[in-house]
């Protein structure tokens, strides 16, 4: 059934149905809710979750990764400075290959200090060796956190996945969102099979050992093979749940009217459904313009993004972060994947919405205008005042 | 594809009221978005909340710059926060005021529709004391919703948080604002 609600309830709506054994988390704006309704469900009795209300998001993290390794189901949530807070322990938990799911409330990263969107935090988090999904929408957020379960707790994958959602804009946003029944979503995600828990003491193992020159290296190859085995883990999950709510994710990206398309937009988040209403404007005037919406951003899916946008002649890909010093991250991104091809589009870097900066349907047609003439290589700002 | 602007003070209820029309209009069958602004949030601060309403699914995530509606809840704001900024020229402007249509027209300068109605006396009236309601049934009036459909969701809303006696007073100051827009716009 259709209901309206904040990306916020979206995403404590997943977590109940989910039902984890262990959820540890410090509110920050603009995550607060999520953790405030999860509480709630807590307090009514109607989870049957141990909510660790922690002192700061180091301790959120830190008591994730305990729980995680005893061998519960564990979630949180947090965002910008609480992300930037409990970042040591993030590296630690996608080391120790616990499969924690954290919804990311995107917000800028201080300073100045600022409250709304934009994805310096996830950017501080990319190369955490976590899994980074990006939501468009709060139904999208709803079912990510949903997906991210199965992807993170796959045996070949076993790494925390990060669901991203724009701060504001989706969390704070009340919108359409069509949940499935409680009992689907139970037993989509499943009983949770933890490797090697602490708590299984005829079986005694070792976490989080010190790993000198001799053992590290080896320690970090596997990391990265859990980051391989993901794509293939993720396009399974995406079919079943597809199948499951009727809803046709497919892929590691959404092409948008990119099939002919002559212009392209790559970004991620919420500015993809805007890009997508200015895609049909001027598809109706008859140019020849396309979208391509990233969800999964790492593991970074190079090849089939080669695949999609190679026939394209311009594309702008839109950076809501500085990586300050160079391009865009996601630019990077984007451009490395072709660097072997001798068949490419010519690239422009955006960087837009910094701080919570809205990103209009004319300034993304003004993108798309801009990209004829821009000059490859070219780094540039939607909407900045210079 | 209908854009709404709310003009509120922080504790008025226009964030909360602007949920609930996006709850009315899904009940209809529309595709809904309901936002607030979100600045340096404290009671009695200006504050800004938005709906969009269509037949067809919602994707834009930006802001509302010409809306289609704008509704002053408070209105002090008629001067300070230029409610009409951006208003299409045959939009509405929906004000909370003893004052005449023609009086705020000289005031706004606004070509298009204005309606007037005296939401904080309907809810003195009411016993609600809160003009968000009474603004609300006067949108859900422009807007050309079913009122028993409103009502309906409004009455299902409010009891997960009021009391019954104060539900009731509050369904009061919906049909009471529904009625004095209605009228005024009859009138016109």
């Amino acid at each position: 059934m259709k209901k309206t609600m904040t990306g916020h309830k979206a995403v404590a709506e997943a977590m109940r149905q989910i039902e984890p054994d262990v959820v540890a988390v410090y509110p920050i704006t603009p995550q607060s809710e999520i953790a405030e309704y999860y509480a709630q469900y807590v307090a009514d009795g109607i989870v049957h979750t141990e909510l660790v209300p922690v002192e700061s998001e180091h301790s959120a993290m830190s008591a994730c990764v305990g729980a995680a390794a005893a061998g519960a189901r564990v979630m949180t949530a947090t965002a910008s400075q609480g992300l930037a807070l409990m970042i040591e322990i993030v590296y630690i938990a996608a080391s120790m290959r616990l499969p924690i799911v954290m919804a990311l409330a995107n917000r800028a990263l201080s300073g100045p200090i600022n409250i709304h969107c934009d994805h310096s935090d996830a950017y501080l988090a990319r190369d955490a060796g976590v899994v980074h999904i990006f939501a468009e929408s709060a139904q999208e957020a709803y079912d990510w956190m949903i997906m991210a379960q199965r992807i993170a707790e796959h045996e070949n994958v076993r790494l925390p996945v990060v669901v991203n959602l724009d701060g504001f804009t989706l969390t704070h946003s009340v919108q359409v969102v069509e949940p499935l029944p409680d009992e689907a979503v139970k037993k989509f995600v499943g009983e949770f099979k933890p490797a090697y828990p602490l708590l299984d003491v005829d079986n005694p193992s070792t976490w989080g050992p010190f790993a000198m020159p001799d053992y590290y290296f080896e320690l970090k190859r596997a990391q990265q093979a859990g980051m391989e085995a993901v794509p293939e883990v993720y396009l399974q999950v995406q079919e079943e749940y597809s199948k499951l709510s009727g809803r046709p994710y497919k892929g590691f990206f959404e092409a948008y009217r990119l099939e002919d398309a002559e212009r392209a937009i790559v970004v991620m988040g919420s500015t993809a459904g805007t890009a997508k209403v200015v895609v049909d404007e001027l598809r109706a005037k008859g140019e020849k313009v396309g979208l391509l919406k990233v969800w999964l951003w790492r593991p970074f899916p190079k090849e089939e993004i080669v695949k999609a946008l190679s026939h394209v002649s311009k594309v702008a890909v839109l950076d809501r972060a500085f990586s300050f010093g160079n391009m865009g991250a996601l630019y990077l991104d984007v451009t490395s994947a072709f660097v072997h091809q001798d068949q490419r589009p010519q690239f422009v870097n955006y960087i837009y919405g910094l701080g919570g900066r809205d990103t209009t349907t004319e300034q993304l047609a003004q993108v798309f205008e801009e990209l004829k003439t821009a000059q490859p290589g070219e780094l540039r700002y939607i909407g900045l005042r210079e | 594809m209908k854009e709404i602007r709310w003009h509120g003070r922080g504790g008025q209820g226009a964030k909360t009221v602007s949920q609930i029309l996006a709850q009315i209009n899904l009940r209809e069958g529309k595709h809904v978005q309901s936002f607030p602004e979100y600045g340096p949030e404290r009671s009695g601060a200006p504050i800004r909340a938005y709906n969009r309403i269509s037949d067809e699914e919602i994707l834009i995530h930006s802001g509302v710059y010409h809306p289609d509606i704008s509704v002053v809840v408070d209105e002090s704001l008629l001067e300070s926060e230029n409610p009409t900024e951006g208003l299409k020229p045959d939009g509405t402007l929906v004000v909370n005021t003893k004052r005449s249509p023609d009086e705020v027209r000289r005031l706004t300068g606004f070509s298009g529709e204005i309606v007037c109605l005296d939401a904080d006396k309907i809810a003195q009236e009411a016993g609600t004391g809160f003009p968000n309601v009474p603004m609300l049934g006067a949108v859900v009036a422009v807007l050309g919703s079913d009122p028993k459909l409103a009502e309906e969701e409004l009455r299902e809303t409010l009891s997960h948080r009021l009391p019954p006696e104060v539900v009731e007073k509050n369904l009061q100051a919906f049909r009471a604002g529904h009625a004095a827009a209605k009228g005024a716009r009859q009138n016109a």
